[in-house]
């Protein structure tokens, strides 16, 4: 019987044959392959279907737009396009292409490329969630909804092979920003048609095997749920700067997972890190740890449909009495900066001029005012937030805060992701945790949410003089008049307070000391041509 | 016994009909879509998107529709991943939770089965006591405690295993198989224990050993048999919860598997692979119930022979 003892591990040797391995860390610096975790499974790599971050971060690798991110921020660089020209009154673009543009069949990357793809995604059918990326292009968003049925009214037109032109409904400074969002990359029209139509979603075009893209890299292989394997595309008009041969990302949509997989030397590079994790890190001055600026907002939203927060005294009351440094410091403690404006400051060189203090008697008074004291108290008010134990703990805090400066009753309701997205999108909340992560690096993208009719509003605030001062700010060309209109609309909005900000998020992860050139980006773009892996 | 097969296989239509029938209706009922998400879609690309996947019609229809489909063996597209079908991420998860499972249940079958009939012959000694006790602790250690703690220890501290994975790197099945399997050795473990000490009383084994049978024989040969009768019944519950109920050791170790596409697609409400891994894990467990009942009917003389 005592022999049975070993018969476990020889079992198991056997049975998986154990044996001594080099980490993927440590083997990926000879052959150049970088291994990525990348949150969760992507919903695919078609750029005009697919919508969220870890898409993203594969696609960047995968196909190009007319330009591309800068590395360092700043102004974006040429990708498709090698120039380009804008007219004096700011509505016409001259996209000059590159010329050594390929996609990955060797295929040459021309104009109607560009025409034909932004047709498909301005393709009602083809159900596309980021349409509205290309409404600032004149006939774009008629065509999107049906009011004119021929694409030769849309403001796309190829005028040869390597030229494009475009016009724009309203000078849109920031539409050079957009073009590097992966919903206007050109997709390969043969490859897509000969899965599907043109508004196939679920053609098999996207397979490894059949994906052709115009990126630095080319689709090698694909286990759901596993890995997904990119190879550097030799094709690629600037293949000579790419160092790296492969990339893998690993869909690890458990954090914890992710931060072991890193220690044990299986990642370079996390999507994040463990937010329990974060502080000892920081303690540690763990090398690996790295804390960015990045263009999110962390907010909580009030429906001021809701009798209690109709009256705007109510509102700012209740955002004055919340200590943002004390929220940061001591709940996220992962160097979030408090938030007193609804755009993250710096964005492209926008400043908000907007401020939002810790007055907890101004709050009392202003709660005084609305009516509400001993003799009439505040009826219990609900925070809504998804279920996660870093939004619960921020709710707590908040709870506390309320209930310490203002005496309100405050109660707390989770709720699972699906179920918390319905019940705001129907207006069923008082306050609810809201985040918004800007799509381009302008104040634009985080203002636009607040006019009305927006779907991401959710509110039910609306202020016609805030939409006019956005248009406004929208039509013109002079930058600096630009962002003294935005910054007349925030403070319409901060004043107004349907929304109150609580701190400005930065991109918490972890990254291999073997990697350069992933520089710090607000946006979190990071461009794998500039990446390479080298040990100090 | 190939009439019960086959009668217990008749019955098996109408209680899948039922799950199906049942699940489509409630999956409908839970608030929230598909394509609800963070940035909120306009009402005329959701127009869109229900016209793709046939969601504007009523629900009857879909009812049907799917039924239909269902039928003809066709689960659908995967609302949450354009261009998979149900059938092809079901076919692509399977073999890997099946493996996972089958390794588990083989560790958990030789530590279990090893520990109880050791503790039942060595009754009320340290040889029952000990493996009896850390079965115990097998049972209340949950598999997300027991996961990052082997993790801890062979995969950060010693180095010696890989902390993630299925197949990718040498050794990176052992840890997921291990937690895994601890959970049902628990188990497996108390029920045969229990197994072998009502066998062992019994006058059949005295006679084994009057006829001057060793001791090995009549515990290998005549005690067993009988003894793990309980064991044999928890198998087959045991396998179809195995596969349904990976998901938490999926995650834990980034294994490619079924269980962490069954419990996503609940969160996404991706309601086509909600319908499909629901009704396949339901005749998984069907299918299991029965070869186990089968295998106990086998084994057990008194019900064979009537």
């Amino acid at each position: 019987m005592k022999n049975n003892i070993f018969l476990v591990p020889t079992f198991l040797i056997f049975l998986f044959g154990c044996s001594e391995s080099i980490s993927p860390v440590d083997s990926g610096l000879e052959d150049k392959i970088f291994h990525y975790g990348n949150g969760s499974e992507p919903q695919g790599i078609d750029p005009h279907i697919v919508t969220g971050v870890p898409e993203h971060n594969i696609l960047i690798s995968l196909c190009e737009g007319l330009t591309t991110v800068n590395p360092m921020g700043g102004d974006n660089l040429p990708g498709a396009a090698a120039s380009w020209t804008l007219s004096d009154d700011g509505r016409e673009y001259i996209f000059y292409l590159n010329k050594n543009g390929k996609w990955s069949n060797g295929d040459i990357v021309t104009a109607d490329d560009f025409v034909w793809s932004w047709m498909r995604i301005l393709t009602a059918s083809l159900g596309s969630q980021y349409p509205d990326m290309l409404y600032y292009v004149e006939g774009a968003s008629d065509y999107h909804n049906g009011l004119i049925d021929d694409f030769n009214m849309v403001g796309v037109k190829a005028i040869d092979e390597f030229t494009l032109k475009v016009n724009l409904k309203e000078p849109t400074p920031f539409f050079i920003d957009l073009l590097s969002h992966y919903s206007t990359w050109p997709v390969h029209k043969e490859t897509v048609l000969k899965f599907g139509d043109i508004d196939d979603r679920n053609g098999e075009w996207t397979r490894p095997g059949n994906f052709v893209c115009n990126g630095a890299f080319k689709l090698k292989s694909w286990e759901l749920n596993n890995k997904i394997i990119v190879e550097k595309n030799p094709y690629y008009w600037d293949a000579s700067k790419v160092s790296l041969n492969e990339m893998h990302y690993y869909p690890v949509s458990n954090v914890m997972t992710e931060d072991r997989m890193f220690r044990a030397g299986q990642l370079h590079l996390t999507s994040t890190t463990p937010s329990q994790k974060c502080p000892i890190y920081i303690e540690e001055k763990n090398p690996n740890m790295r804390i960015d600026p990045y263009m999110g907002q962390y907010f909580y939203r009030l429906n001021i449909n809701d009798p209690l927060l109709e009256d705007v005294k109510v509102r700012k009351a209740l955002a004055y009495a919340i200590n943002r440094k004390l929220l940061v410091d001591k709940v996220t403690k992962c160097g979030e900066i408090p938030a007193y404006s609804f755009t993250p400051p710096g964005s492209n060189g926008y400043q908000p001029e907007t401020s939002i203090p810790f007055d907890p008697d101004l709050s009392k008074k202003l709660f005084k005012e609305a009516g509400y004291g001993p003799n009439n108290p505040f009826p219990k008010l609900e925070i809504l937030f998804n279920t996660n134990e870093d939004h619960r703990k921020i709710a707590l805090a908040i709870q506390q805060m309320w209930q310490q400066n203002l005496g309100i009753e405050v109660e707390l309701v989770n709720q699972d992701w699906k179920v918390y997205l319905s019940r705001e999108m129907v207006g069923d909340f008082q306050v609810s945790r809201a985040g918004w992560i800007g799509d381009y690096p302008d104040p634009n993208t985080f203002l636009d949410l607040m006019r009305p009719n927006r779907g991401n509003n959710k509110s039910g605030w609306e202020n016609y003089e805030y939409d006019s001062l956005l248009e406004m700010a929208n039509s013109t060309n002079d930058q600096e008049e630009r962002y003294k209109l935005l910054n007349q609309a925030e403070k319409i909005l901060i004043d107004e307070m349907p929304i109150i900000p609580l701190y400005t998020y930065v991109k918490r992860y972890q990254l291999s000391q073997d990697v350069k050139g992933y520089y710090p980006h607000i946006l979190d773009n990071h461009h794998p041509k500039y990446i390479y892996l080298k040990r100090d | 016994m190939l009439s019960i097969f086959f009668k217990r296989i008749i019955l098996a239509i109408p209680v899948l009909f039922a799950v199906a029938t049942i699940t489509f209706f409630l999956i409908k009922i839970a608030p929230g879509g598909p394509f609800d998400a963070d940035k909120a879609v306009s009402p005329q690309v959701l127009k869109n998107l229900n016209e793709a996947y046939n969601l504007d019609a009523s629900n009857w229809e879909q009812y049907l529709d799917y039924m239909s489909g269902l039928i003809r063996g066709d689960l659908g597209p995967s609302f949450r991943f354009p261009g998979r079908s149900v059938t092809e991420m079901i076919s692509t998860g399977l073999p890997i939770t099946f493996e996972l499972a089958i390794y588990a249940i083989l560790i958990a079958l030789f530590m279990g089965v090893l520990s109880g009939v050791l503790a039942a012959l060595k009754r009320n000694t340290a040889l029952d006591f000990i493996p009896m006790a850390v079965a115990m602790i097998g049972i209340c250690v949950p598999t997300f405690l027991m996961g990052p703690l082997l993790v801890l220890i062979f995969g950060i501290n010693l180095e010696l295993l890989p902390v993630s994975g299925w197949g990718q790197l040498p050794g990176d099945k052992i840890l997921p198989s291990l937690t895994l399997g601890f959970a049902y050795a628990a188990y497996i473990a108390r029920l045969s224990r229990g197994g072998m000490l009502e066998v062992l009383n019994q006058d059949f084994i005295r006679t084994a050993r009057a006829k001057g049978l060793s001791e090995r024989m009549v515990v290998i040969k005549h005690a067993m048999q009988g003894g793990l009768i309980p064991v044999v019944s928890f198998l087959g519950p045991a396998i179809a919860g195995l596969l349904a109920g990976s998901f938490v050791v999926e995650t834990i170790f980034q294994i490619p598997g079924l269980g962490r596409f069954y419990v996503e697609a609940a969160f996404n409400r991706d309601y086509t692979m909600i319908l499909g891994t629901t009704i396949f894990f339901s005749a998984m467990i069907v299918f299991f119930n029965l070869l186990s009942d089968l295998a106990a009917l086998w084994l057990n003389p008194r019900s064979r022979d009537a």
